[in-house]
């Protein structure tokens, strides 16, 4: 669901072929016909935005019809767990859920914890959605006061248990009501139900694949979080055959998270210190509790080898490690908000780094904007791309809106080494690092980004040297003595020795580390990543294995290196059985093996290897010998897996349907429309398409959604310029229905253009019976989908369809929702110039768009008693961040 | 030659009575093609690598040679070991030697001046010293010592970074720790997008 990965992921597809060819039957769940429905089994169409309610629905009819594998469920999960007795369901608030501030539009999830002794933290929602620390949680899940001690009923009866919310929270999640809000009949999705329910149990799996189709919406995550509940309720996870797969769209976005260049994350999911924290001491009780369960407790001895890393001799425990030399967030530092203050004036210089945002980012006007508004930008790329021109070849040029004359921001391009030309890893999707040899020089003053921050690092210490500022001892203090290789001034820097350094060194010995059970907080250890740790075990670089595939197994762990410790199932303690066998023969991975007293098997088990299946730890223990062995999930404070997050999540602990920010359709479910906790920026630059219960939706009747091609990658740098692929996708298209094609005298092959309140973008119409008119609730809704790959520089040319979208986000991850909006379609090219300004203009007059359009985010009437129906007003409406005071200004300044 | 051998030398012959029934292998050679060999048996070396493009993670085999221009790639081909692709590329994949002996690489420094309208070249070691200044002017433009309360934020929000998807690990670990060091906190990713 959520995944063309036929056509953007093909070599992976192969497998999924491999599995059909031995008789696992494929379904395909998605908006869209495409190369991957047409190898399925069976495509089942559903509207875009509305794949939690799809996904309920399969959870109702999973405990409906008791078709969950309770011994995998009673064991390894929060099933049976209590939750405290203040905890209010959004079956009793109209869709939100205990805790929800209508001031800020987010959640203290105090209400959401468990019966324990131990009290928890109020944990305050403001700031747990604007530092996104949703996304935090990458490689040890959400702090707990305590791991063990929590209240349980293992009957599964007790009404505060996990397991009946569940039941009670998606109760009315029912096939009746999967039709009137997807679009899927009831045949269609029972077939579905069945399919995926028999791949469950001692002897079945099945793996749910996502990709960017579930992350980018305004409740993404929650999307997920309810893939992971039926898999967890079907026993599919830490199993072969098993697992939530995300396909990940770039070949390091993996490790762009694991290795961050992200605000709010150090390496390693370590978060990024925010205001509160005093000293290193604060800083680490905010992340773990004191008696929480698993290798997280140890978070101490990771950011103390990090800062160990960055800081050298300089770090020392008399002066914290450093602690103070981290900057400090308080707040949203997203790429979004940034690019928002940078047309306010507030940001003066911009990195690009490998990325095109012109075209590549959400509402390409904001960013083209934003960047006509600096003292100066840096793009570094392997060819000249739209973000290093808008000076010249904007849209805005045309408009008007940008003038090179009169736009003061000053460019540096530098040309960068290929793929080819440097060496060093990628992390791809399934957490594996693949080394790459450098097969030859770049040419001319290509370099890598390794050399270009190496040096640019080794300049601004130079320059600063002697300098007494307290400002820049961070600076002068960091640990920057890599190994480089060739000589004169300006050598490449060593990436095998950043790697050897990523993996951690015990400093009282020089060696490298063999695992991050090594690490610790006394000052002897540094390493920069410590999930990381291990790819150097034994002082070889793992991550260049590549014994043969046909020389091994087919777990293959001799190629490449996968963190933690080489593990290639997650959690695979879960594929044997409380007693530590394996669930059956045709499944077994990881299991005890009682005579050498120690977990065996195919893969690298993913637990204390010597912690036998029937430990049980002393209440309040904590750390991994708080794990139980029957606590597969070693990284969760209870060491076992959330049904029902008590923290962790910014919009609620359990997944709930809304409708997206822009919408055709009420919420059926309840009254409250879209996910109370997203992120809206209210500004005249940001406009809204309205939805229900505003007024005004019609003026954009059609649901769009976009999507990649195989033949393009992403923003078009890096495929846009190349012949073959440009002869095989030489054209930006719309593809629509014959049915809506007649609606809007739409012709196959000539041009329409496609409309929101933020933008007009021409494309080819492609007439197809791929794209089907859904039938939801008596009303028959189009949708319409284009390829975002095109932009006004290359070998073929396009208008940018990111232009299409506004700026709204998840709470949990700060990503944008550019997966669905609403739209309107019409024939022929649309206006160029001042004339498509008015034509904007025109639009959001007749929809009514004003700056406060979409920030309305609460819409539930939480004091009715009744609450089993939508509501036709707003009653409680509340603005969040309408603060557009300035901005239409700025707009023409710019 | 004689008949027999001219009759013999016919591929829908060679096709019928040889190994090749499907006439894709030696029945359909002609002595041309016998004595065609790869570009990859000019390479010099092979270098281990990876597809730059998806996260599936294609193994790639690089080919690398030389004439008197220095060297170049040959070709680049999908690697049959890997347990991940078994030496198949897609589209993108098989087009990466254009990717990166294509025309449209840059390979010089542009500077594009205040209000300017043309790009115009900058030597490198000038433009890192040239940008070296600029960094640190605005980090000091925008650097936030304390937030309202008094609490330290040790910050810049004068400097911002979007990096792609590309970058490899050790790279982003360095772009992290240098602007960690700076106090720039508006670092990100595609991994954000």
């Amino acid at each position: 669901m959520g995944s063309n990965m036929a056509e953007a992921h093909p070599v992976g597809f192969q497998w999924v072929m491999e599995a059909k060819a031995r008789g696992a039957k494929v379904l395909h769940v998605d908006p869209r016909f495409t190369r991957t429905s047409a190898l399925a089994d069976k495509h089942v169409p559903l509207r875009a935005g509305s794949d939690i309610a799809f996904l309920g629905g399969v959870i109702n009819h999973i405990l409906s019809n008791d078709l969950d594998f309770r011994e995998y469920v009673q064991a390894y999960t929060n099933a049976p767990f209590l939750v405290g007795e203040e905890f209010a369901d959004t079956e009793d608030l109209d869709g939100l859920f205990s805790g929800y501030d209508p001031e800020t539009g987010t959640y203290d999830t105090s209400t959401w914890q468990y019966e324990n002794g131990f009290p928890e933290d109020s944990v305050e929602g403001e700031r747990h959605r604007e530092q996104s620390a949703g996304e935090q949680h990458g490689s040890g899940g959400p702090k707990l006061e305590s791991g063990t001690g929590i209240a349980t009923d293992e009957t599964l009866q007790h009404p505060r248990c996990v397991f009946q919310i569940l039941k009670r929270h998606f109760s009315r999640y029912t096939p009746e009501m999967v039709e009137r809000i997807c679009g899927v009949s009831r045949e269609d999705f029972l077939e579905v139900c069945r399919a995926w329910t028999s791949a469950s149990g001692r002897e079945h799996t099945a793996a749910l694949v996502y990709s960017v189709g579930w992350t980018q919406h305004s409740m993404g995550a929650q999307y997920i979080r309810a893939g992971a509940i039926i898999q967890l309720l079907l026993g599919n996870i830490g199993r072969p055959g098993g697992g939530v797969l995300a396909l990940r769209g770039h070949a390091s976005i993996q490790g762009s998270t694991d290795i961050p260049t992200l605000y709010n994350l150090l390496p390693g999911y370590l978060p990024m210190p925010d205001s509160r924290h005093a000293d290193k001491r604060d800083y680490v009780e905010s992340i773990r509790g004191t008696h929480q369960k698993g290798y997280w407790h140890n978070a101490d001895d990771y950011i103390v080898s990090l800062l160990k890393e960055y800081w050298g001799d300089a770090a020392t425990e008399e002066n914290d490690y450093r602690f103070d030399y981290l900057p400090r967030i308080d707040g949203d530092h997203g790429t979004y908000r940034t690019v928002m203050d940078m047309i306010d004036g507030k940001v003066f210089g911009y990195f690009l780094l490998g990325q095109n945002p012109a075209v590549g980012s959400a509402h390409g006007r904001l960013q083209r904007l934003g960047m006509a508004n600096l003292d100066w930008l840096v793009v570094r790329d392997l060819t000249m791309i739209e973000s290093a021109e808008f000076w010249r070849n904007a849209p805005e040029i045309e408009t008007g809106e940008i003038v090179a004359e009169q736009c003061r921001t000053e460019v540096f391009f530098f040309p960068a080494a290929s793929h080819v030309e440097k060496e060093g890893t990628f992390t791809q999707t399934q957490r594996m690092l693949q080394w790459r040899d450098r097969a030859l020089e770049p040419r001319g003053d290509q370099r890598s980004e390794l050399w270009f921050i190496y040096h640019l690092g080794r300049i601004l210490r130079s320059e600063l040297a002697g300098s007494t500022d307290e400002r820049d001892r961070p600076l002068l203090d960091l640990a920057w003595d890599y190994r480089t290789e060739g000589d004169g001034e300006f050598p490449e820097p060593s990436a095998d020795d950043v790697l050897r350094r990523i993996n951690g060194v015990d400093l009282t010995t020089g060696e490298l580390l063999d695992s991050y059970q090594q690490l610790t907080s006394d000052g002897t250890t540094a390493a920069g990543c410590w999930i990381y740790s291990g790819v150097y075990a034994g002082g070889v670089n793992h991550a260049r294995n590549r014994t043969a595939r046909t020389e091994q197994d087919e777990t293959a762990l001799e190629w490449g290196w996968a963190w933690p410790a080489n593990r290639r199932v997650l959690y695979n303690r879960a594929s044997a059985d409380p007693q530590g066998r394996p669930w059956s023969e045709r499944k077994k991975l990881v299991w005890w093996d009682a005579e050498r007293g120690e977990w065996t098997g195919h893969d690298v088990p993913d637990f204390p290897k010597t912690t036998p299946p029937e430990f049980e730890p002393e209440y309040g223990e904590s750390g991994p010998g708080a794990l139980a062995g029957d606590d597969p999930f070693i990284m969760q404070a209870d060491g076992k897996a959330w049904l029902f997050a008590p923290s962790g999540v910014a919009d609620g602990p359990l997944p709930t349907h809304y409708e997206p920010h822009e919408s055709p359709m009420p919420n059926l479910l309840y009254g409250q429309q879209g996910n109370p906790a997203r992120k809206v920026y209210g500004r005249e630059d940001n406009p809204s398409n309205p939805s229900p219960p505003e007024s005004g939706g019609d003026v954009f009747p059609f649901v769009f959604t976009a999507a990649r091609l195989t033949e393009h990658h992403t923003a078009g740098g890096m495929s846009r310029q190349l012949a073959y692929l440009s002869e095989l996708q030489p054209a930006l298209f719309v593809e629509v229905s014959p049915q809506l094609a007649a609606e809007r005298g739409l012709e196959n092959l000539d041009w329409a253009h496609v409309v929101t309140s933020r933008a007009a973008v021409d494309a080819r119409v492609l007439v197809t019976e791929r794209m089907r008119p859904l039938r939801l609730d008596g009303r028959v809704v189009h949708q319409v989908w284009m390829p975002y790959h095109w932009g006004p520089s290359g070998k073929v040319d396009g208008d940018v369809v990111n232009d299409l979208l506004g700026v709204v986000l998840d709470p949990n991850t700060m990503i944008q929702e550019s997966k669905v909006a609403t739209c309107d379609i019409r024939p022929g090219r649309r206006p160029r110039g001042r004339e498509l300004l008015d034509y904007l203009a025109e639009y959001r007059r007749r929809a009514g768009v004003t700056v406060e359009t979409g920030t309305h985010v609460m819409t539930a009437d939480t004091t009715a008693s009744d609450t089993t129906g939508p509501r036709a007003t707003a009653p409680d409406a509340t603005t969040q961040d309408a603060t557009a005071q300035g901005t239409t200004d700025r707009e023409e300044d710019a | 030659m004689g008949v027999s051998d001219w009759i013999r030398s016919w591929p829908v012959y060679r096709q019928l009575t040889g190994a090749d029934r499907l006439g894709r292998g030696d029945a359909a050679a002609s002595p041309k093609s016998r004595e065609r060999e790869p570009r990859t048996a000019d390479a010099d070396r092979v270098a281990a690598s990876v597809c730059p493009y998806c996260a599936v993670g294609c193994a790639q085999n690089v080919y690398v040679g030389s004439d008197d221009a220095g060297e170049r790639v040959l070709q680049i081909e999908g690697n049959p070991d890997s347990p991940v692709s078994r030496g198949r590329l897609c589209p993108k994949g098989s087009a990466s030697k254009q990717l990166v002996t294509g025309d449209h690489r840059e390979e010089r420094v542009l500077y594009r001046a205040p209000y300017g309208t043309e790009w115009q070249e900058l030597d490198l070691p000038t433009a890192m010293d040239m940008l070296a200044d600029r960094v640190l002017d605005a980090r000091r433009k925008g650097w936030q010592e304390t937030d309202a309360d008094g609490k330290p934020l040790r910050r810049t929000q004068g400097i911002a970074s979007l990096g792609g998807a590309t970058l490899d690990n050790e790279e982003n670990y360095l772009i992290k720790k240098l602007f960690t060091a700076l106090g720039a906190v508006q670092i990100e990713n595609q991994a954000r997008i």
